[in-house]
């Protein structure tokens, strides 16, 4: 197999006084190369990288700060939902933009959890959207909207669990907003009265 | 007694036939490769659904560690080299070639600017430890402020390849305002489309999403 034929050649036979000369087996014993493949195949496992980092696309609104007031779009209450994300990757939700101060919003917590979690708060949201659109009570293009307000406490994972909570559940329109005062407040009754229930 | 007589035979294997198996499976690896990019920082990412692709090229990538230090790397090595020089005209470091060359063969970089030069004269191991305890590149929520070194840092890399694609990684525990910071620096120079990095996690089954890959799935 790995031999080669070393032999000058079987067509003339050299003459009685010709010395001939030794026959070395060409043969070589590979075992040491075989190693070496080997270990080198090693190295090179435990150093490559094979399955590529993912991403996630974000776009933020395009923000001017010339932009007039009026020309900003405006959320409908009834399509809206406002997530707050706050410590222990806690999640806050009410429905509307709970811009009318004289009718607090119903504040809910959750968390990320698979089942019960936000995500079906979110479906039911979806759902409810849907209804009021067969109902005529909003038009074709209105779409659910969801503004999403990570506090300080909040975690860049918790961060990206809700915008991936978006891509799972097919939200088309969603904002990343600031967290105003008025949702810190609500966070802050919303979990005493917890603590107290919890007594 | 008669000796029954066995043939000897040889125990020494042909070796060719697994030699060429070993080097094929080498040749695989070697191009199939792609060594770990050094980093400052292990950073832990969150998982997403999203299977985007991280691009080859053209990446420049923002860090941010569990505690919110900041570092920054462009990956191609003649932006570097150009970005450099663009940074030590803009902000007058004063830095000697060999500092520049430091810089273009490192991989990211953490320091402030008034620590830079230091920085970059060390040896490439006291860099590393330096990376450790080093303060992350400061950052602010406006864009122009002169403290907002990471807008800096922006600016010259794409006006020296304005192809260069924006990508944030950042550790799972960082929190938020961190995040908030870069993502308002972003903002400020009008760049509100950018990914983040993540690890990948399965569709949950029910939800809209997974109602979409499987009906894709068997549009095919």
């Amino acid at each position: 197999m790995a031999e080669m034929d070393t032999s000058s050649g079987g067509g003339h036979k050299k003459g009685p006084g010709v010395k001939k000369g030794k026959k070395l087996s060409t043969r070589i014993d590979l075992t040491p190369m075989v190693d070496l493949g080997f270990l080198l195949i090693t190295f090179f496992m435990y150093t490559t990288t094979m399955s590529k980092p993912k991403t996630m696309e974000i776009n933020m609104p395009f923000k001017d700060e010339n932009m007039k007031q009026d020309d900003q779009s405006k959320v409908k209450e009834s399509t809206a939902m406002t997530i707050l994300l706050s410590k222990d990757h806690r999640v806050y939700y009410y429905e509307g933009i709970g811009s009318d101060p004289n009718v607090p919003p119903n504040l809910q917590v959750t968390t990320f959890k698979p089942n019960e979690g936000i995500r079906d708060a979110i479906i039911a949201k979806k759902k409810k959207v849907e209804e009021l659109k067969q109902q005529g009570a909003l038009g074709a293009k209105d779409q659910t909207t969801i503004l999403i307000k990570p506090d300080e406490n909040s975690t860049y994972e918790d961060f990206v669990n809700i915008i991936d909570e978006m891509a799972i559940n097919d939200i088309r329109v969603y904002a990343i907003v600031d967290i105003s005062p008025v949702d810190k407040e609500f966070i802050q009754v919303t979990e005493q009265a917890n603590a107290g229930a919890a007594q | 007694m008669p000796k029954l007589k066995m043939p000897r035979k040889s125990t020494s294997v042909d070796m060719t036939a697994m030699c060429d198996v070993a080097f094929l499976l080498l040749t695989f690896f070697m191009l199939a490769t792609k060594f770990k990019p050094d980093e400052p920082v292990t950073v832990v990412t969150p998982n997403s659904i999203s299977e985007i692709p991280l691009p080859d090229a053209d990446i420049m990538m923002i860090t941010v560690d569990p505690n919110g230090r900041i570092f920054f790397s462009v990956d191609n090595k003649n932006v570097r080299a150009a970005l450099i020089d663009d940074i030590d005209q803009y902000k007058n470091l004063g830095l000697t070639p060999q500092e520049k060359t430091s810089f273009a063969l490192g991989s990211s970089i953490g320091v402030p600017f008034n620590q830079i030069k230091s920085y970059l004269s060390s040896e490439p191991a006291q860099q590393k430890e330096f990376d450790k305890t080093a303060a992350g590149i400061p950052t602010d929520t406006t864009v122009n402020s002169e403290l907002n070194e990471l807008a800096a840092w922006i600016r010259s890399a794409r006006n020296n390849n304005p192809k260069l694609r924006i990508t944030i990684k950042a550790d799972s525990e960082a929190a938020y305002p961190h995040i908030k910071k870069v993502i308002r620096t972003l903002e400020g120079w009008k760049i509100f489309k950018f990914n983040l990095i993540t690890g990948l996690k399965s569709l949950p089954p029910g939800t809209a999403a997974y109602e979409q890959a499987n009906a894709g799935m068997k549009a095919q």
